[in-house]
């Protein structure tokens, strides 16, 4: 029993990464109704950006912040230099734009700091909470997800910016007619997801350790925790993303063992588009015409 | 008459490779209300889109004394001049009050915006009961209502209505004239309105273009539009 106890919290860990992932997958899906296959590696590359602050000697929570601002840049400067130029093209071109986004980034890492893995540090060393359930890194794991989904909430829910960025993306014309800056707020979009994807890669880093690859199989899981809570719903991407954390590690622990692990994501994809390619919250909305 | 709000001179606009609108010229005076009238397809819809900058155009626009033909649309919303679109712009997945919110979202005085809501829910009271619901629900009529009240919210110079009678019931256009005539009044807010009720539009206006197929067939007082028995016969229908 202490057993599945344990499997279920960590599940609810890595389940927060695969949160963060997933919820940064649906807010520019919202905004522009493309899947940015980048997101993983873009997530992959801001946490080198980290590796290469502590490496020079900063401290963790100094480079955690450099990162996650750099990331927020460096996402707007994709927007306005990558996507923008494809806004108005095929959805297949766009899809090909990510994907060479993708494998730039994966062999620009690979070049920059070489396929050997590197560890990475996790900055929860307290030993004084030894319950036996969950490691300090889980634990701390799990606060900053939470804190990172409340001040995306509050953000969202209760600021002008927030409301705009959610004006913009449900209805460019008429977001323009209320004069906000449509172009701009699907670039801050992109440079939130990259921030969130940052904070997500230094998260599970310390875990699958750090290689050009590493956010491979975290994508699978929150491409699944997407689908699962509904691609165009943020609040269902954030509990698919704990359903598919801890389903995937009761499946490991239980079913189908480790090795077979990733497979439980492209079931669940794969389910998901089957049975209800709505998604457990994707809602209807009602409109009248 | 004063110094015009809005002058448009030989505009011509269009989609694609082709012009819809070929030279059109008219005005809408400080405080006043002009009506364009024509008939489906006219250019009517065509005309509001390329003031507010949504579609290609080329020709003069001057709007307070700033020329605009070449501005965004969101610097020309900026200026004061705030469009209720075709088809309303809701934003179905908003509350009602988010709406309000958005439409005052240029706005820094949050004293203003806060007592400019409460002003909304006075000349709309059903807006109130539904402040809290998505926009998505409300009835065709709550929604053009909402419409109106959103671009209100800019506190604009003129307010640019796209046929806010559109499959209304009389009732409902009748309540929504009046508001509009009252913030005319009250406000000195200029209306630019595009309407197939030609009957209605001309009570409301103090001056009146006729357009078809894209070019101003005639135009002036509305009172005179309204009395020529010719104009009304052949172009207005009543």
């Amino acid at each position: 029993m202490e057993g599945f106890l344990h499997q279920i919290l960590s599940g609810l860990a890595t389940g927060g990464i695969y949160a963060a992932i997933a919820l940064s997958l649906v807010m520019i899906y919202q905004a522009t109704h493309h899947i940015n296959f980048a997101q993983g590696e873009m997530a992959m590359f801001s946490t080198y950006l980290a590796w290469m602050m502590i490496d020079a000697g900063l401290p963790y929570w100094v480079a955690f912040a450099g990162t996650v601002a750099l990331s927020f840049v460096l996402g707007v400067l994709i927007e306005r230099i990558v996507i923008r130029p494809v806004e108005h093209a095929p959805v297949l071109s766009v899809v090909i734009v990510f994907i060479a986004l993708l494998v730039i980034l994966n062999s620009l890492a690979g070049w920059i700091f070489s396929y050997t893995i590197k560890t990475f540090p996790s900055p929860f060393t307290w030993q004084g909470s030894q319950n036996g359930y969950l490691s300090p890194h889980e634990l701390g794991t799990i606060g900053v997800t939470l804190i990172v989904l409340t001040a995306l909430f509050l953000f969202f829910r209760f600021t002008s910016l927030g409301l705009a960025m959610r004006a913009a993306a449900q209805n460019p014309v008429s977001s323009r007619l209320a004069g906000i800056r449509v172009g701009w707020m699907l670039a801050l979009g992109w440079g939130l997801a990259a921030a969130i994807g940052a904070i997500a890669g230094m998260m599970i880093a310390p875990v699958v350790y750090l290689d050009p690859n590493m956010m491979a199989g975290v994508m699978l899981y929150a491409f699944a925790a997407a689908l699962l809570g509904g691609i165009d719903n943020p609040f269902g991407a954030v509990v698919g993303g704990f359903v598919v954390g801890v389903v995937e590690n009761l499946a490991g622990a239980y079913v189908v063992g480790t090795e077979l692990k990733l497979t439980v994501a492209l079931v669940l994809i794969i389910g998901v588009l089957l049975f209800r390619p709505t998604g457990l919250f994707g809602r209807r909305y009602v409109t009248r015409v | 008459m004063t110094a015009p709000l809005l002058e448009v001179e030989s505009l011509d606009a269009g989609y694609g490779p082709s012009d819809v609108l070929h030279g059109v010229s008219f005005t809408v005076g400080e405080g006043g209300i002009t009506t364009v009238l024509g008939a489906n397809g006219a250019g009517k819809t065509t005309l509001l889109r390329a003031v507010c900058g949504l579609i290609r155009r080329r020709g003069r626009v001057r709007f307070g004394g700033t020329a605009i033909e070449s501005k965004a649309t969101e610097d020309i919303v900026r200026l004061g001049l705030a469009h209720v679109p075709d088809g309303r712009g809701t934003f179905v997945q908003l509350s009602a009050e988010e709406n309000l919110r958005v439409g005052a979202i240029t706005r820094r005085d949050r004293r203003g915006v806060a007592a400019d809501m409460e002003r909304m829910y006075g000349y709309f009271p059903r807006l109130r009961e539904r402040r809290h619901q998505q926009a998505g629900t409300l009835s065709g009529g709550e929604q053009q209502m909402l419409a109106i009240a959103r671009a209100l919210m800019l506190r604009p110079r003129l307010l640019v209505l796209d046929e806010p009678s559109f499959g209304l019931a009389p009732l409902i256009v009748r309540d929504i004239f009046a508001i509009m005539r009252t913030v005319n009044r009250e406000e000195r807010v200029g209306i630019l309105l595009v309407e197939q009720n030609a009957k209605l539009a001309l009570e409301l206006a103090d001056t009146a273009y006729l357009l078809e197929t894209g070019r101003v067939v005639t135009g002036g007082p509305a009172a005179q539009l309204r009395d020529d028995e010719t104009i009304r016969r052949a172009y207005l229908g009543y």
